[in-house]
């Protein structure tokens, strides 16, 4: 706590003079920065439309109600095919992730300084890339469809699951695995007895949580051609069939409530 | 230990461990309904196997080409990108935050008044529901084409996303300092200010940087809707499929997003 | 039964916390180990089954070598190495019965265990355990359910399940109430004394560890300074081994218990 004596007075102020300089100059440069941003944004920016903003939501939006009811009949497969991107999405995901978050957390890889930073960077490098993009990847590989999607979501999920459990047995408690140690157990059963029961909350967890996003992801997985309702959306707004546009954000809109629901429900049944 | 002692040990008999779902018509429920959901799934999705034979070929040419990425013939298309996705990401964070703070304070029920309180919690309900990427479709056909959209659709994302977790953090604040300050006769602001900010800052910094991370990968898709950033460059090279300038672009969204990380581990361990 | 030849542990940090330790343990001999936090109790007991791995020197178990052995060879020696542990160490989201089969583990292969098929005599010698320490009715309660006490019972029953030749044990009451640890500390001799089993027992609290062993091992700093029956551990031994402290009262407190107990 700085305390300047002027004279007979004694000054308290929160920060040293070189303290309260750096702070300052700290919200400069941020502020620049700001400013910057801002004036590339602008720059790219055809403001004309932007004034005009008002009109055009005003026209899409009486374009586009009322949604066009009718057109659900037409969703029922879009809506089964989303559902089983998300899904089997997980499943094959928490399926690779298992192993990898063995090698990749400290306490269980075999080898710290080769096979831990390889799964290491499996986990960064699917994390860092959007689900779409890894669709947009397999679409030029393999085609589109929904087995595209699938892959897509099961990639894209891969180094979440895997970082959230590797975290999960770094975290676990080693007397218990110690204590399975003592009895002779060989390496495997050591892992069965001593770490799996332990991370097996966390594990299901994940899953359960994961799932909710993959509904999310996969139903605009569509949007570059990978399966489920995004592609009805993607046609829907070619044509600027608005109506159609509507009633489909309507009901991802539902789908995402109702996983949401789901998975808080699963969860609190499992903790 | 009286009472026990009439247990009388199942000797010789087989032990099961007791099996998770208690009930066993609902476990086999439960299990038949999923082995059957699998197969259903697995029917109806068509794969095209012959095609996926095919693409083996550029898989793996696309795996190589991670091995001698090209960032020198479209590296000006790469630059323009990464560098509107990094100021779309800057520009959207700190707006998106400077907003989430004043709701985050209405969606704390300690600290707002029950309309306000509503008023809040919808407006991350809304945010929250919506995805990123449909946002910026709509956003796109309202505001036009180019980074505009894309810095509206990530700072509104922003907002659902940091607002619920700080007001969360808000509501399990400790109340007794938060009193203390209001013994001493503050105005709510000065409450706010020395009572519960405080409390709440480490979070709101760490939220903040992990946000942004965010807001740096979905930037590289809004691309794809023409909302701006590095999106619209992978999106062409795919289509071209330049495997190469794809494998440059997709190790340097790598390489900023573990920078970002590592940064953020960094920035927290100093806050805390 | 047990040799320990020049034992030494030194660990990455430079801390020395065994000297060169000798003992020898005849068969069936229960014997404590005293002495302050740091002493070096813990790692002695896991320089045994080899959880802590000796600098040098040797341990004999019935004529066999253990420090020298390979994984697969120490793991059928550790078998005829029951452990019981401080904090119980229980797979806590086991069942009872789980718990105390994977004292089976080094018996059984791989699938046999994960699939919970263990043969019918293991299963039958878990329920004989379990009804011995009063818990059989718990067999398929969740080990997070029960009371420490229950815990360090089941704890030992993990143990014996190995059949095994030695019993380590590792303060297994220091979280425990007084008159449970009594319990934990009587059951434990009894049933070394009904198997023949030799135990060395890790103790903190020297009246408890007067009251139930033949022999008492004082370490200090990593070195024994103290060999020799309970009776003898004066003063001014305790005060070799733990530093200067009114030790009357303690010693003095040992006998009046020892009479509450013959009274009840």
């Amino acid at each position: 706590m700085p305390v300047r004596e002027s004279g007979s007075l004694k000054l308290w102020q929160r920060r040293t003079q070189r303290e309260s300089l750096s702070h300052w100059a700290l919200w400069l440069i941020g502020i620049a920065i700001f400013a910057y941003c801002w004036q590339q944004i602008s720059e790219a920016t055809t403001w004309f439309f932007v004034w005009d903003a008002p009109r055009i939501t005003q026209d899409i939006w009486s374009r586009a109600t009322p949604p066009k009811w009718e057109y659900i009949t037409q969703l029922g497969k879009p809506i089964w095919d989303t559902l089983n991107i998300a899904t089997l999405g997980t499943i094959i995901a928490l399926i690779m992730a298992v192993p990898i978050a063995f090698l990749a957390a400290r306490n269980t890889t075999p080898s710290l300084l080769l096979i831990r930073p390889i799964a290491l960077l499996i986990i960064v490098s699917t994390r860092s890339i959007n689900s779409l993009i890894w669709a947009l990847l397999l679409i030029a590989i393999i085609g589109p469809g929904v087995f595209a999607g699938v892959i897509a979501i099961a990639i894209r999920s891969i180094g979440f699951c895997a970082k959230l459990l590797y975290e999960a047995i770094e975290e676990i408690d080693t007397t218990q695995v110690e204590a399975i140690t003592a009895t002779g157990a060989s390496r495997w059963q050591i892992m069965a007895y001593g770490i799996v029961p332990q991370i097996m909350p966390a594990f299901a967890g994940i899953a359960v949580f994961r799932w909710d996003i993959n509904i999310r992801e996969s139903t605009v997985l569509g949007l570059v051609g990978a399966g489920g309702i995004g592609l009805q959306l993607s046609s829907s707004l070619n044509v600027l069939a608005w109506p159609q546009v509507s009633l489909i954000l309507l009901v991802i809109l539902a789908a995402v409530v109702i996983s949401e629901w789901v998975s808080a429900k699963v969860r609190a049944a499992i903790i | 230990m009286s009472g026990q002692d009439a247990f009388t040990p199942p000797i010789g008999q087989p032990w099961k461990k007791p099996p998770f779902v208690k009930n066993a018509g609902l476990r086999w429920l439960l299990i038949l309904g999923f082995a059957a959901y699998l197969v259903a799934a697995f029917m109806t999705i068509e794969v095209n196997w012959s095609r996926v034979y095919e693409g083996l070929e550029r898989g793996k040419q696309f795996i190589l080409a991670f091995t001698s990425p090209d960032f020198t013939s479209r590296s000006s298309d790469i630059w323009d990108g990464m560098v509107e996705s990094i100021v779309m990401t800057i520009a959207s964070s700190v707006v998106g935050i400077a907003i989430s703070i004043p709701i985050a304070l209405g969606a704390a029920r300690n600290v707002a008044p029950l309309p306000i309180y509503l008023i809040c919690r919808g407006i991350i309900a809304i945010s929250r529901a919506l995805q990123e990427i449909i946002v910026a479709i709509l956003l796109v056909a309202i505001f036009g084409f180019g980074p505009l959209a894309g810095f509206l659709t990530l700072s509104f994302a922003t907002i659902g996303f940091l607002s619920k977790l700080l007001a969360e953090d808000i509501e399990s604040m400790d109340r007794v300092q938060a009193e203390a300050i209001k013994a001493s006769g503050a105005r709510w602001m000065q409450w706010i200010n020395y009572g519960v900010q405080p409390q709440v800052m480490p979070r709101l910094i760490g939220l903040s940087i992990y946000r942004l991370d965010i807001n740096f990968r979905e930037s590289a898709i809004l691309g794809l809707v023409g909302a701006g950033g590095i999106g619209a460059t992978l999106n062409t090279a795919f289509d071209r499929y330049e495997y190469d300038t794809a494998a440059a672009i997709l190790i340097t969204i790598i390489v900023i997003v573990m920078a970002l990380e590592y940064l953020s581990g960094i920035i927290r361990a100093r806050v805390q | 039964m047990l040799r320990l030849e020049k034992l030494v542990k030194t660990y990455k940090t430079g801390d020395q916390a065994l000297k060169a330790v000798d003992l020898e343990i005849p068969e069936g001999q229960v014997l404590a180990l005293i002495g302050p936090s740091g002493a070096g109790k813990s790692t002695l007991i896991r320089c045994i089954n080899r959880l802590v791995e000796p600098t040098s020197g040797n341990v004999y178990l019935d004529g066999t070598e253990l420090t020298g052995l390979s994984a697969g060879a120490l793991r059928r020696e550790r078998r005829r190495m029951g452990m019981i542990f401080q904090e119980y160490a229980l797979v806590e989201r086991l069942t009872v019965m789980e718990n105390v089969l994977s004292g089976r583990l080094g018996y059984v292969g791989f699938w046999r265990s994960f699939l919970r098929r263990y043969p019918q005599q293991d299963v039958d010698e878990a329920f004989r355990l379990l009804d011995r320490v009063g818990l059989a009715h718990m067999a398929d309660k969740r080990a997070d359910e029960l009371s420490g006490g229950q815990r360090q019972r089941v704890g030992i029953c993990r143990a014996l399940i190995q059949n095994p030749a030695l019993l380590l044990v590792d303060e297994p009451t220091a979280s425990l109430d007084p008159k449970t640890s009594r319990q934990i500390m009587r059951l434990i001799c009894e049933l070394c004394r009904e198997r023949g089993l030799a135990a060395i027992i890790n103790i903190h609290d020297v009246a408890l560890a007067q009251m139930f062993v033949q022999r008492v091992i004082g370490l200090r700093l990593g070195a024994m300074v103290y060999d020799g029956p309970p009776e003898g551990l004066t003063p001014d031994k305790l005060t070799e081994i733990y530093g200067e402290e009114d030790w009357e009262a303690t010693i003095e407190k040992v006998e009046e218990e020892d009479d509450v107990e013959a009274a009840e």
